[in-house]
């Protein structure tokens, strides 16, 4: 019982992205991952990377707020972390087992199939925000990200006023829509 | 207009605006269009921007973990990892060629680490699924030979789309699709043909109902969408749907353009969505997962205006049927199980319970 509530304000913590949270998380779980990971031809960098890949997994079903906690907190990231390290071994043809370590999995192949369409949608808004230059990069992040106003904005940015910031913020956001979306129509496309 | 778009996304409107940017929206299908794209882009824009966020702390805890000692470096490879990892190449190839690959790394591994039963009984049972899953193959491409040879050469005459309205097997599909055929029989969406019979017809609804009649076909437990007699939709309201134009399962999307359907006809409703011959008797979906109608014919002198059979005339048509045979108890599903979650996941659960109706 008092486990599982301790699991649940991490899993709070996490979705909020508290550093505490992903302290305990990290510490908690990390030697687990790198042993399954080096024990199965993986590099120290894979092994941070496929465990990061995981608490994202964890972080993006915490944040959507339908996290029910039926299983453990390191259960569920060693059955992420199985998966994703075995698709990462397929795909570069390598063979086809894990092998095991001492813990029990879980199903998890909808999240990860959920957390892979986020990830490309997030690579391709990384893609986007670099190609589309500066200053239309930090206007955007001025007013979506910092919310800032366009009366601050076009002070920080030399414009003569507002309007003259708006409309340029405008012209970026079309041009950062552009982007995105051909990258987006693309990919459904493919997929 | 973009704007517009944002003032109203963001609440700055002030109540008249909003009233007239609404009724602008759900008359211009082109605006309410741009309304959705700008509201997913700004989430999506928020969302890269959080997730970007939580990596940083990701790699942040990480280095700070790491320079105090929290984590450590991985240095326990042991000899016989290296051996094999030195060998690994020579043994995988003969191992893929032998299909051996689980026992022989899992050997190695338990000669590491003793307590390794699970995982391997769970591979194995991976294995043993995948056998199954050909067994099934293999007798479903057994069952298509037998089709093949009991009608010797001879391919479909008529061909379009149906989907369960019940999970015992009966679908609805179009009455044009199949008035004029001899014998039916349904191919699902991975290959499968099964036989099926003609339950009941009407030309006037154009809608039929058939019943799977193959023991190859297993009952569902549940059918993903719902079929309910007041799922009308609304105007402008996006909409799906899935059928076999080709030899494939097609989706297709579009939206609801209009509550009548040709010439003012209101059994039907028009909607705008590419379909080929063959979508005929395919379901249109909405995105809550509700049938709002059966895809039955398009115009051919304007692109992209389809009408369907407004899902209410399944029930009449189902009416009738009792009324011809009182024993018979379909039941529509009532809810739907795909709410709320995203379009391919949908699809992926729909799919199954959407066959190609053939006739010969």
């Amino acid at each position: 019982m008092n486990t599982n509530l301790k699991e649940q304000e991490l899993i709070k913590g996490l979705a909020l992205n508290e550093k505490g949270a992903i302290e305990t998380i990290y510490k908690d779980n990390f030697a687990v991952i790198q042993h399954l990971i080096i024990n199965n031809n993986g590099s120290e960098d894979d092994a941070k990377d496929i465990f990061q890949e995981a608490v994202i997994v964890l972080y993006e079903k915490a944040k959507s707020g339908v996290f029910e906690l039926n299983c453990q907190i390191k259960t569920y990231l060693y059955s992420v972390s199985k998966r994703l390290w075995l698709k990462r071994l397929q795909k570069n043809n390598r063979f086809e087992l894990l092998a095991n370590g001492v813990e029990e999995t879980v199903h998890v192949e909808e999240d990860i199939s959920l957390h892979e369409k986020r990830d490309d949608e997030f690579g391709m808004m990384e893609h986007a925000m670099t190609n589309i230059g500066e200053p239309c990069k930090s206007l955007l992040e001025a007013y979506y990200i910092h919310k800032q106003n366009m009366q601050e904005i076009s002070e920080a940015f030399g414009y003569t006023n507002a309007d003259n910031a708006k409309n340029q913020k405008y012209k970026c956001l079309m041009r950062l829509k552009k982007l995105f979306f051909a990258q987006y129509k693309n990919g459904n496309k493919n997929g | 207009m973009l704007e517009m778009i944002e003032r109203y996304l963001q609440g700055e409107m002030t109540e008249e605006e909003k009233i007239l940017f609404k009724e602008l929206r759900r008359t211009n299908p082109d605006v309410d269009q741009k309304v959705v794209e700008q509201h997913f882009f700004i989430n999506q824009m928020e969302r890269f921007n959080e997730d970007k966020k939580f990596r940083a702390s990701l790699n942040e805890v990480h280095e700070q973990l790491l320079a105090e000692g929290n984590i450590k470096p991985y240095s326990g490879k042991s000899k016989v990892v290296q051996l094999w990892n030195r060998s690994k190449r020579t043994i995988a190839v003969a191992a893929s060629i032998a299909g051996v690959t689980a026992l022989v790394i899992s050997a190695v591994v338990s000669s590491l680490a003793p307590k390794t039963d699970k995982a391997q009984i769970e591979n194995l049972g991976r294995k043993i699924d995948i056998l199954e899953k050909n067994q099934n193959h293999t007798r479903r491409e057994l069952s298509d030979v037998k089709n093949k040879i009991e009608i010797p050469g001879e391919p479909a005459k008529f061909g379009g789309t149906g989907f369960l309205i019940d999970t015992r097997g009966y679908l609805v599909t179009n009455a044009h699709v199949i008035n004029k055929a001899e014998r039916v029989s349904v191919q699902s969406q991975s290959g499968v043909e099964l036989s099926a019979r003609k339950v009941f017809s009407d030309d006037s609804l154009d809608i039929a109902i058939l019943k799977i009649d193959d023991n190859l076909f297993k009952p569902l437990s549940a059918l993903p969408y719902a079929i309910t007699k007041n799922a009308s939709g609304d105007l402008a309201e996006p909409i799906f749907t899935l059928g076999y134009p080709k030899d494939e399962i097609v989706y297709g999307e579009g939206y609801l353009s209009a509550k009548t359907g040709y010439k003012g006809d209101s059994l039907t409703c028009q909607i705008s969505v590419s379909a080929n011959p063959g979508n005929s008797g395919g379901p249109v979906i909405n995105k809550n997962g509700e049938v709002i109608g059966v895809l039955s014919t398009r115009q051919t002198t304007a692109e992209g205006v389809v009408f369907a059979i407004k899902a209410k005339n399944i029930f009449k048509a189902l009416d009738d049927l009792k009324k011809d045979s009182n024993n018979l108890h379909i039941k529509l599903p009532a809810t739907s199980s795909v709410k709320n979650i995203d379009r391919p996941q949908q699809v992926k659960k729909i799919q199954d319970c959407v066959f190609m109706v053939k006739g010969y």
